[in-house]
């Protein structure tokens, strides 16, 4: 039979099913907002620090001062228009620019999921994701479809595999089979929940929850895709997230993926439930019921969205493995560790006391982190190079203008990592103002001695 | 379709069920941090402060002696007495909550180097509230200090001050100020142990930032690190102000030959508290040794506990080749108390880096999401 590209690109599917996903993520996106905004945690990330930690090449994104609230409220407006359909491209490309901004202002506050959500809302813009079920549709019927293309829903569910397949892949390491670690460190922490409690501290369980949270990331996208196997598969996902949930502080990360793996159900699935909405909100659905098939006209716009967006995919699916291109251990350097679906894989604590030198006088100054840093960022800077290298170069400026001559910042840190005992980390004779951010290695990081064997 | 309804459903039952999760019973084989936090209390603790309060209380009355009969005897016995509560101070140092930490009993006690100038001229003036944020760098011990050994260097004339002097009387009043400040502030603390403190001390045995092993611990870890590393060797010896040493910034500066037992107290204090160990007593309970041990922490092959004790070991054998006055090794030899230093920098670095770690207690005072 063969697979052929072109009949692939020509299939049709139900427009109800991206209607369901644009819908719930918008939602979603609104909620993990206000959230956000609720603990307080603008002023206490973005507001009260007097230093960020900005991304290689994103260092003129920062907090706005006050502004930073607007920029939330964009983002959330933007994200509740995407729900519902209204003026989709200009707010999806809204949502997908303020969240990525958000995002960037400070990587002490990185999390896979949040780069999760970034991803998704890039390939949102080139989906007709308000064919359906949307304000847009609704009042211009021409652009309403009950057919789009059935590689617009299936890139998002291809999207999805990664995240697991590639989270299941990094746990195919010697310290997580192994040594069941971080878990080991993690779980006894929870012993005092009903029912299972007594047993978080249990070795075999630490050891079994490794193993089954490696083999569960590694097959629920084949799962989900089978239809024989979607509803276990779906249980297992709600059942292992809500899991994740009630034992990790991972915020609303279970619930996006919990909603998010629905996007794997026949359609008829996600018919009924914008049925039921509409009922609700009186409004009907029928309209959308046309029978029209969003037909594709291959011009070289078209042309150049396909190839555009399979080279972000090849993307995808090669960025994770860059950590190839370094030296020594991945864990030990995170040189590559960042956007690569690693996720809760290390327990990783350090201690720095950095020492700023005067060229001309060698006297020293002993910084105390607390008074440029706050706890977060500190805890985070203590075993992240890169975050080492900013602050050493923040210090250097700092100091330049205090009067101090052409200042030498040197570091010494500890980082103890998965269970084994503290080792020193950062070369401690080695000038840090003088070092560069670059994508080469990092020379004065310290050997780890010892290996950690696998993805 | 209603399978998928029903998954929902359980999804909602769940997490409404998890959210109020049920408060720390401590059954099967969980780490018992109530028996814990009971060691902590009852036999660390609390004794410790009744100790300290006794001390003081000495104290208090040797000084009323003193000051009602000025002598060389007399100022003699005070001095005693100012050392061995000084020495008990030590063990109390760490245990900077409740209402300590509302009144500021540890920086009331002992911020050295002490104030001299704002001494004489609250004596002179004869008018100051030892209980104003402002006062705290003119009391407390390192005060005591100055004025039982610092105001001459013979003891006929520190004595003069409080006999013949023309302000005589305003130097009587302001030792006795300062000896009754002790006082008041250990029998406050004493009070509130007493009355309520302890059991909700206990009560809040749970893993939160604000749950007393947390704080009990971020404290003991703050103590070894601050006070003891930094206060007691590192200051002296210039380590922190690129090699200038400062043989006045030690601990007992005007004694000036206890510096080296009041930091070994203090380690000794600290040590035992991580074993668990009773206040004067060779019994050992809960504490953080037994908790490490509990979750079979090894590292290299080694109980970390005994890795830290290890090191204490060594800190011992460091700190014994010191002399008495830190004043005098920082002038004769300050490479010893940069040895010292390192020996006391390496525990601190297993204590607030590995075992913090290994306990999963965090310092972080934002709840951010992980991932």
């Amino acid at each position: 039979m063969g697979f052929s590209i072109t009949k692939y690109l020509n299939k049709y599917s139900e427009a109800s099913t991206l209607a369901f996903f644009r819908l719930a993520f918008g939602f979603m996106m609104v909620l993990s907002l206000i959230r956000f905004v609720s603990y307080g945690w603008i002023d206490k990330f973005y507001i009260q620090p007097q230093f960020h930690f900005t991304y290689y090449g994103f260092g003129w994104i920062k907090p706005l001062g006050n502004y930073t609230y607007l920029l939330f409220f964009i983002s959330g407006l933007a994200a509740l228009f995407v729900a519902i359909g209204y003026k989709y491209k200009l707010s999806i490309i809204t949502f997908f620019l303020s969240f990525t901004y958000i995002e960037f202002m400070d990587k002490t506050t990185y999390l896979n999921h949040y780069y999760f959500i970034t991803v998704v809302s890039f390939i949102m813009i080139f989906l007709p994701a308000n064919a359906y079920f949307s304000i847009d549709a609704y009042r211009n019927p021409k652009i309403a479809f009950q057919k789009i293309p059935s590689w617009t829903i299936d890139i998002l569910k291809l999207l999805l595999g990664i995240v697991y397949f590639y989270a299941g892949l990094a746990k195919l390491n010697s310290d997580w089979l192994f040594e069941a670690m971080p878990l080991k460190i993690w779980l006894p922490n929870n012993s005092n929940l009903p029912i299972i409690g007594s047993l978080l501290n249990e070795n075999w369980l630490h050891y079994a929850f490794s193993w089954t949270g490696m083999i569960y990331d590694l097959s629920i996208p084949f799962l989900l895709l089978y239809k024989r196997t979607r509803l276990f598969g779906f249980l297992l996902v709600v059942v292992f997230h809500i899991l994740t949930k009630i034992l990790f502080p991972i915020g609303v990360f279970p619930y996006i993926m919990i909603v998010s793996s629905l996007l794997f159900f026949n359609s008829d699935f996600h018919k009924k439930c914008l049925q039921i909405i509409s009922r609700l909100s009186n409004f009907s659905i029928t309209v959308f019921e046309n029978g029209k098939e969003k037909i594709q006209n291959f011009n070289g716009i078209y042309k150049t969205k396909i190839v555009f967006l399979t080279c972000f995919i090849t993307f995808q699916l090669l960025f994770p493995f860059r950590y190839l291109l370094y030296p020594d251990e991945l864990f030990w350097t995170e040189e590559g560790f960042r956007f690569s679906w690693r996720v809760m894989l290390m327990e990783k604590a350090g201690y720095t006391q950095f020492i700023v030198t005067d060229t001309k006088t060698k006297e020293n100054i002993m910084i105390n982190n607390s008074h440029f840093l706050t706890t977060f960022q500190e805890k985070q800077m203590s075993f992240q190079p890169d975050f080492i290298l900013e602050y050493a170069h923040f210090l250097h400026d700092y100091y330049q203008k205090q009067g101090i001559q052409d200042p030498e910042v040197r570091v010494e840190s500890y980082v103890a990592l998965n269970g084994r005992l503290s080792q020193k980390y950062i070369n401690p004779k080695i000038n840090l103002a003088k070092e560069n951010e670059t994508f080469h290695h990092k020379t004065w990081i310290l050997p780890f001695n010892d290996e950690i064997k696998g993805f | 379709m209603k399978k998928i309804l029903l998954i929902l459903s359980l999804i909602v039952i769940v997490v409404a069920c998890s959210s109020n999760e049920g408060e720390n019973n401590s059954d099967g084989n969980n780490y018992d941090r109530t028996a814990l936090l009971t060691n902590w209390a009852d036999n660390i603790i609390v004794p410790s402060y009744i100790n300290y309060q006794t001390k003081v209380q000495t104290l208090v009355t040797n000084t009323n002696t003193f000051v009602a009969n000025p002598t060389e005897v007399n100022l003699q016995t005070v001095r005693t007495s100012w050392l061995e509560a000084y020495k008990a101070y030590q063990y109390i140092s760490m245990y900077n909550l409740g209402k300590a930490e509302e009144i500021n009993l540890n920086i009331a006690s002992n911020t050295y180097p002490t104030n001299t100038i704002g001494i004489e001229s609250n004596i002179s003036s004869g008018t100051y509230d030892l209980a104003l944020l402002s006062q705290l760098d003119k009391q407390g011990f390192p005060a005591l200090d100055y004025l039982i050994n610092g105001l001459s260097t013979n003891d006929a004339s520190i004595v003069g001050f409080y006999a013949t002097n023309a302000n005589a009387t305003n130097y009587k009043q302001y030792l006795t100020a300062v000896v009754s400040k002790l006082k008041t502030n250990i029998d406050t603390v004493v009070t509130d142990w007493n009355s309520g403190f302890r059991n909700s001390y206990i009560a809040n045995n749970g893993t939160s930032v604000s749950s007393s092993v947390n704080k009990t611990t971020n404290l003991f870890v703050k103590n070894f690190e601050k006070d003891i590393r930094t206060g007691k060797i590192g200051i002296p010896a210039g380590v922190f102000s690129s090699g200038v040493k400062y043989p006045e910034k030690v601990e007992g500066y005007y004694k000036n030959d206890i510096s080296k037992e009041l930091l070994n107290v203090s380690i000794k204090a600290t040590q035992d508290f991580f074993n668990g160990k009773h206040f004067n007593s060779t019994t050992t309970g809960e504490g953080l040794k037994s908790y490490l041990d509990f979750l079979n922490v090894i590292r290299n092959g080694q109980k970390l506990s005994d890795i830290i004790n290890n090191q204490f070991v060594t800190i011992y054998t460091v700190t014994n080749t010191l002399n008495n006055s830190f004043s005098q090794q920082v002038n004769i030899d300050n490479s010893k108390m940069i040895i010292a230093y390192d020996a006391l920098q390496q525990n601190v670095i297993y204590t607030k880096l590995d075992m913090m770690q290994a306990l999963n207690i965090t310092i972080d005072y934002v709840d951010g999401d992980g991932d």
